[in-house]
């Protein structure tokens, strides 16, 4: 029967269901431990107490902590070697803290690895804490400490933590019989029972006392009490065996039940959301609001520990689960339910029997057939044992062949998540999540938690099954499996090296730099350096390697990488941590690296650009340095000093046209600097044909001619500057003498040229009669004369220079055109 | 589709979908600060950004302000944020640290200070800003990874006008790295590019780069459907001649005497038409890009067939405009109506295209400008290539923009293989005494990156031969080829992206092998799932299949000219791809010869 281990609370129903039988079975006895378990399956910690054996009796043996998953596999074990343990409580990370009396917190990993401590502030170490509580809150998990002075202090994130102190509940002098702590809408409070009367402190400095509505007269004092998974429900226990069962603020009463004992029980929590429990030795007692009750006998101590579905129970020999059977299960398993997933299942049961009645029960539901189907996949969730999950699976699968268009994905789903559910049970994992938890806790992170249990293979393997990107999935956990590795002290760093790049070389998106800054951590530096080299990334490569000291390499790589801000990255790097020489020497064969950091002093200052080129021995660089330089200069004697240099570095290279360049510049600086004196016009910076041409302007002809000679300018640009500077300066009279001189080399049109650039016509056809006949069409053209060029081309019997006029022939000018292109014609016909 | 880029997703490849990415980046990256804001401006981004995001859309991501980055103190304003968006180079970072030190010493409202660097932080920018002391005064400091910014429908440019120099000249490879990072964008979007070929030391380091970054993401390929067959990476110096050249299409010498920036030049008001100009502006801007259709349709038309396109499209548009007067009925007057949108849209384009090519046409004309390019046209012909040429003395002599003569001179060097001690000692003479001695820094680094080189090996008329450079007879008009950019030149670098496409650069590996640097060759897998469905054979649906399409990315700039060859080769039946035109910068010879001069900023000397 479904149903026997179905317990009625009221309308609705308990199971309590053995989901281990423990391996610890006859190693352990609770009684003598104090226990801690972590949620969502969680592991279980272990503190042996000395106090529970000899009481009273203060040794001075440590004690010894030990963690077993929960199956009861011990997973690892250690003495305890610090301070005296006040509270020892799992995090949502599944790391083990234990709250020391100073207030100190020690994180372990779920090896007992050691890995950070905090302290709870300058108080708690001073005073010494009485009690603590952890507790999650909305950042993660927090923990609360209570103080010899009765303050509550506490954190709020156990990765950052952050001590808040919660405000004081008045007149409070001796030890609270219970406290515990409430986070309601990102707050956090803290619920303290002292004596008969309830408070609610919280960070603001507020304390409220609470008075619980309640059928009774007197409850009397508060003995102890709980708050539920999901913090909307408190529990309350009064010395006079009442329960109070109501939302969190305390406003809402939702049951109160009368124990008839004053005893104070061992443990009081939350069954889920609906019930509450207490245990008082081997006794435990179920209540639900209505006053409904149950009870459970225990042949040995065991520990409670609340999940958000119900209750795990731990004792010597089992593990069991205490749930309220979800409705779904309720309704197709309750006796007498007429429930469509019911019919179904009693169907599908007929039909393997090869029964006739299998059809009727179908009959039944057949309009609500798809309702029947999915009641029977979720119930198929909510079963711990494969067996029954198949046959409520093959009940749907039956439902969904009369179905036509029954969306498969729920059931593959489902077939899924009972294969991956099925798997982590397993005594060997030991995690013993039901599907509302894996729901709350979501698949990424039960892959989290496997890695984090070092099963790595079963996180690949469901990775692989659940078809999860291989970046998510199986390149991640490699990646933390390497970080693991690495840190195996026994194992040879070259075969390290070459088990981890097999396995995870052909991965794509694997960081090799953090496995390596892992291997880096653990002192392992060989390690690191190899397996930095398979990192594809350069950005994440180069500064590990600068780290490691690799100089070199993180040059190399940078270079390789392209990546010009890397690179300098590391060239600024190593110079400001190297001997100038040596990075010289290190750079010196790099020419890439080399030229950016010349692009770098290029902005800083020319003089370093110099020296750089200096270690190179690059003298026609260093020359041509010298040159830009030299125009930043202020001081002719300094201009010329280092216009000299740059002139001897060019002789050294041989450039003897450079050479001779460079001296010709001082020359004409010397010149110009003297002309500036006599003439009181500025002259440097000019260049020689500028100087002439200003020359010329101001009428030194006897200047500019002596400095032609010595610069030996040719004649074209001699007589071109000259006709332009004259022509501009007006000098018609001194022009016209120049084109009687002798033979212009430029022809005579180059006068015509520039009158006519200074808009002077008048003289312009002074030189128009001395033209070539060879250039004389396009002169007269310039002059305006169309009519006379086209003449002369007609003359010249040059059709080329014909077609020339037409195109300057304006529209207007119609019958010139036709002029033209008559004389076009006549030539076009002699031919 | 975001406003005002419709433009952008009319041809093969959706560039309008980069936009809108960028688009959404930067507003997430400006909507990290609350409340009102500022922007101060990097001059060298405005110009990108515009193309990128309207100042309205702006407005609404509450931007209250626009300032350009200047020296000394801000305006005055009462924005919570100011957000300073600058290229990460020193200089900027001085007149960011100005500003902040003005600002800081105003007190008064506290404002908040971010910083956005484009494409990319840099450290040694945070380092000076941190040797100013003001790296901490920012609240923030992002990068807005934008580097490819989609200029039209086939075009995108990173705007890093500096690339060629940095590149060749002074050995920092910044721009191909950011080159590499925006194909791996590209891709993100668009797909993996399955077949990559290259030529030249900088298309090696993009690919060795790309392939890098491959390995970097881990296997995290993008799973969109590749929409790019083939990539072509080409260095600028496989063909340093080309850009030389006066480039001869409309949009070329648009490029040539204006200036094209960021698709919008600027024209002196006066010549634009009767419209309604306002008094006292000078210039007016005129936006070119193919949402304007008749510059789509003129842009990579040789200039000397403009005008008759011109003519053409005034008649058409005065028959249209006269069809009112044939509409009788009510519905012919509602349908001329409904037209006339468009037709004024175009009569005003028509107006704007008939004063620029009136005012190209002055130019065109002009004597200099025939001389200099009858010279050109003597040089690539490999004519009077071996001694002083009298035009360029003539140029020198009469102290002619400098640019001009060292493009003669560098067409020449090139087209010589190398010029004579003797010549080129005369050229750098008197280059040096006629506009100063600095430049004799200039002609060093022309030497050194190839462009003027002392005599050498004879190459040219080989590639010049084997590659059909030389086009005689070329039909302005109607051109059957791409010589007609450059009235009988055909761009070498276009030449091998059609000997690519057709028949495949194995037919000409002993030209390949003339041009300097190596030769790149890759092939990057494609999940089978993405593969494209090549039709059957039998299905007779193959032949009018769909057009490959080839990115051809030039590092160091490209012409207008060379990318109206490229349009003209994908409209050919028998090109066989489409091509979209990626590239460190628009560049024209012009204005790569004054990144290449020395600019010196000389102090006054003391006078004593």
């Amino acid at each position: 029967m479904a149903t026997a281990d179905w317990n009625p609370l009221g309308e609705t129903y308990y199971r309590k269901c053995e989901i281990y039988s423990m391996e610890w079975a006859g190693l352990v006895d609770l009684s003598k431990f104090t226990v801690a378990a972590a949620a969502y399956g969680g592991p279980i910690a272990l503190l042996k107490d000395e106090n529970k054996l000899n009481r009273g009796a203060t040794t001075n043996i440590k004690p010894v902590v030990s963690v077993y998953n929960a199956a009861g596999r011990l997973l690892s074990q250690i003495r305890w070697s610090s301070g005296r343990i006040m509270k020892m409580g799992w995090t949502i990370m599944e790391d083990l803290l234990f709250v020391q009396d100073d207030g100190v917190v020690l994180v372990y990993d779920m090896f007992l690895g050691f890995k950070r401590t905090f302290s709870m502030g300058q108080e708690a170490k001073d005073v010494k804490i009485l009690d603590a509580r952890i507790f999650t809150s909305f950042q993660g998990t927090g923990v609360a400490v209570m103080t010899t002075s009765f303050r509550i202090f506490l954190i709020t994130n156990t990765e950052s933590p952050r001590i808040i102190r919660l405000a004081e509940v008045p007149d409070l002098n001796a030890v609270p019989n219970c406290w515990d702590i409430v986070v309601m809408d990102r707050q956090v409070r803290a619920l303290v029972g002292k004596g008969s009367e309830l408070y609610i402190v919280d960070q603001g400095g507020q304390y409220q006392k609470q008075d619980p509505k309640t059928e009774k007269e007197e409850i009397g004092d508060y003995l102890d009490l709980a708050v539920s998974f999901n913090n909307k429900f408190v529990v309350l226990f009064t010395g006079k065996g009442h329960i109070w069962m109501g939302s969190s603020d305390l406003l809402n009463c939702f049951g109160e039940f009368e124990t008839k004992t004053a005893a104070k029980p061992q443990q009081l929590a939350w069954c889920g959301n609906g019930a509450v429990v207490a245990l008082w030795d081997r006794f435990l007692l179920v209540v639900g609001p209505q006053k409904y009750w149950i009870k459970f006998n225990f042949e040995c101590p065991v520990y409670l520990l609340p999940e958000v579905d119900g209750l795990r129970i731990i004792g010597n020999e089992q593990h069991e689960f205490l749930q309220r059977v979800p409705p779904v299960t309720e309704q197709i398993f309750k006796i007498g339910s007429m429930e469509p997933g019911a019919m179904l299942y009693e169907a599908n049961r007929e039909y393997q029997k090869q029964h006739q009645k299998a059809d009727e029960y179908l009959r039944m539901i057949k309009e609500r057939l798809d309702v029947a189907v999915n009641q029977c996949i979720q119930a198929a969730g909510h079963e711990f044992e494969a067996s029954k999950q198949k046959q409520l699976l093959r009940a749907a699968s039956f439902g969904k062949c009369f179905l036509t268009d029954f969306r498969p994905e729920s059931f593959v789903n489902m077939s899924q998540m009972l294969r991956v559910l099925n798997q982590v049970r397993h005594h060997t994992v030991g995690i013993p999540l039901t599907y509302t938890q894996l729901e709350h806790l979501s698949m990424p992170v039960l892959i989290d938690r496997l890695v984090l249990r070092k099963l790595f293979g079963l996180a690949i393997l469901i990775c692989q099954y659940l078809k999860i990107p291989d970046a998510e999935g199986q390149s991640r956990i490699m990646a933390h499996w390497a970080c693991y590795k690495v840190q195996q002290k026994h194992v040879d760093e070259e075969q390290l090296a070459r088990v981890i790049s097999q396995k995870l070389l052909e991965r794509p998106g694997v960081s090799f730099s953090e496995i390596a800054s892992v291997a880096l951590e653990h002192g392992r530096r060989q390690l690191a350096v190899k397996l930095l080299d398979y990192e594809p990334r350069a950005s994440e490569q180069v500064p590990l390697l600068l780290k490691m000291g690799q100089l070199q390499p993180s040059l190399n790589k940078a270079i390789e990488s392209g990546d010009t801000d890397l690179v300098y990255t590391v060239l600024l790097h190593l110079r400001d941590n190297q001997e100038p020489s040596q990075f010289y020497m290190m750079i010196h064969t790099m020419p890439i690296a080399f030229s950016l950091f010349i692009q770098y002093c290029r902005h800083q200052n020319l003089v370093l650009v110099e020296k750089m080129w200096e270690q190179e021995d690059n003298q026609a660089e260093i020359a041509y340095t010298k040159i830009v330089r030299s125009y930043g200069e202020d001081t002719m004697d300094i201009r010329t000093k280092i216009l000299e240099e740059s002139s001897h570095c060019f002789h050294r290279v041989g450039n003897i046209f450079a050479e001779k360049q460079v001296e010709e510049q001082i020359k004409l600086l010397k010149h110009q600097r003297k002309l500036e004196d006599e003439m009181g016009l500025s002259f440097v910076d000019m260049s020689l044909q500028q100087t002439l041409h200003k020359l010329t302007l101001e009428g030194a002809h006897m200047a500019a001619d002596k400095l032609r000679k010595e610069f030996k300018v040719p004649d074209k640009r001699w007589w071109w500057m000259r006709a332009m500077a004259l022509a501009e300066s007006g000098d018609w009279a001194e022009l016209e003498k120049f084109s009687k001189s002798k033979k212009p080399p430029i022809g005579m049109e180059a006068f015509v040229d520039v009158c006519m650039k200074h808009h002077n016509k008048q003289e312009a056809l002074k030189y128009l009669s001395r033209v070539l006949p060879d250039h004389k069409v396009k002169a007269l053209v310039k002059v305006g004369q169309l009519r006379e060029a086209a003449e002369q081309a007609a003359e010249n019997k040059n059709e080329d220079e014909l077609i020339y006029v037409l195109g300057k022939v304006k529209v207007a000018d119609k019958q010139l055109a036709d002029n033209i292109r008559q004389k076009i014609e006549q030539l076009g016909s002699r031919r | 589709m975001a406003t005002g880029a419709a433009h952008l997703s009319s041809s093969k490849l959706n560039l309008g979908l980069l936009r809108d990415f960028y688009r959404r980046e930067f507003l997430e990256c400006i909507d990290k600060c609350l409340g009102t804001k500022a922007i101060v401006w990097d001059d060298g981004l405005t110009g990108p950004f515009g193309l990128i995001a309207e100042y309205s859309l702006l407005k609404d991501h509450e931007v209250e302000k626009m300032f350009p980055l200047r020296t000394g103190s801000l305006p005055p304003s009462n924005v919570q944020n100011i957000v300073f968006l600058t290229r990460p180079r020193l200089e900027l970072m001085e007149k960011i640290a100005q500003n902040l030190h003005h600002e800081e010493t105003k007190g008064g409202y506290k404002k908040e200070f971010h910083l956005i660097f484009v494409p990319r932080k840099s450290l040694l920018c945070e380092r000076k800003l941190k040797e100013k002391g003001v790296y901490g005064s920012f609240s923030t400091v992002e990068e807005f990874n934008m580097t490819l910014i989609p200029f039209d429908a086939d075009l995108l440019s990173m705007e890093m006008n500096d690339a060629f120099k940095e590149c060749y000249l002074e050995n920092d490879f910044t721009s191909m790295y950011y080159a590499a990072q925006s194909l791996m964008t590209l891709q993100a979007l668009y797909g993996t590019i399955q077949y990559i070929h290259g030529k030249g030391d900088c298309a090696k380091q993009v690919v060795d780069m790309m392939r890098r970054m491959r390995d970097e993401m881990g296997g995290r390929e993008p799973q969109v459907l590749p929409q790019i067959d083939t990539l072509l990476i080409l260095d600028r110096t496989v063909d340093l001649l080309t850009p030389l050249l006066y480039q001869l299409t409309y949009e070329g010498l648009i490029d040539e005497i204006f200036g094209i920036n960021n698709t919008s030049i600027k024209l002196p008001a006066e010549r634009l038409g009767p419209q309604p100009s306002q008094e006292g502006v000078e210039s007016k801007k005129v936006i070119l890009n193919s949402a304007d259709t008749l510059f789509a349709e003129l842009r990579d038309k040789n200039f000397n067939a403009v005008g008759s396109i011109v003519s053409k499209k005034a008649k058409l548009i005065t028959a249209e405009f006269g069809e009112r007067h044939a509409a009788k009925t009510i519905g012919e007057m509602k349908q001329f109506v409904s037209k006339l949108p468009h037709l004024q849209a175009t009569r005003q384009s028509l107006a704007t295209h008939t004063s620029i090519a009136e005012l190209v046409k002055e130019c065109t004309d002009a004597d200099d400008f025939i001389d200099a390019l009858r010279c050109q046209q003597e040089f690539i012909n490999g004519l009077e290539t071996d001694k002083v040429h009298p035009l360029v003395e003539e140029c020198i002599a009469k102290s002619e923009k400098l640019s001009k003569v060292l493009r003669l001179i560098c067409i020449q060097s090139i087209c010589n293989d190398g010029l004579k001690p003797k010549v080129m000692d005369f050229y750098k003479r008197e280059i040096i005494q006629t506009y100063g001695f600095e430049h004799i820094v200039t002609l060093n680094n022309l030497e050194k990156v190839g462009m003027l080189r002392p005599h050498g090996a004879r190459t040219y008329q080989v590639i010049r031969k084997s590659l059909k450079l030389i086009v005689e007879e070329v039909n302005e008009q109607n051109p059957t080829d791409i010589a007609y950019v450059y009235s009988g030149y055909a761009p070498l670098s276009v030449r091998l992206a059609q000997y690519l496409a057709r028949p495949g650069w194995r037919s000409i590996t002993e030209v390949l092998n003339l041009l300097p640097g190596p030769k790149v060759e890759e092939v990057q897998q494609i999940p089978a799932a993405l593969r494209k469905r090549r039709s059957s054979i039998s299905s007779s649906q193959s032949s009018t299949g769909e057009q490959k399409l080839t990115l051809i990315f030039f590092l160091g700039g490209v012409t207008f000219a060379e990318i109206a060859a490229l349009r003209f080769l994908a409209q050919q039946d028998d090109g066989g791809t489409d091509y979209v035109v990626a590239t460190t910068n628009l560049m024209s010879g012009e204005r790569m010869m004054d990144h290449l001069a020395q600019n010196v900023e000389t102090v006054t000397l003391n006078p004593f």
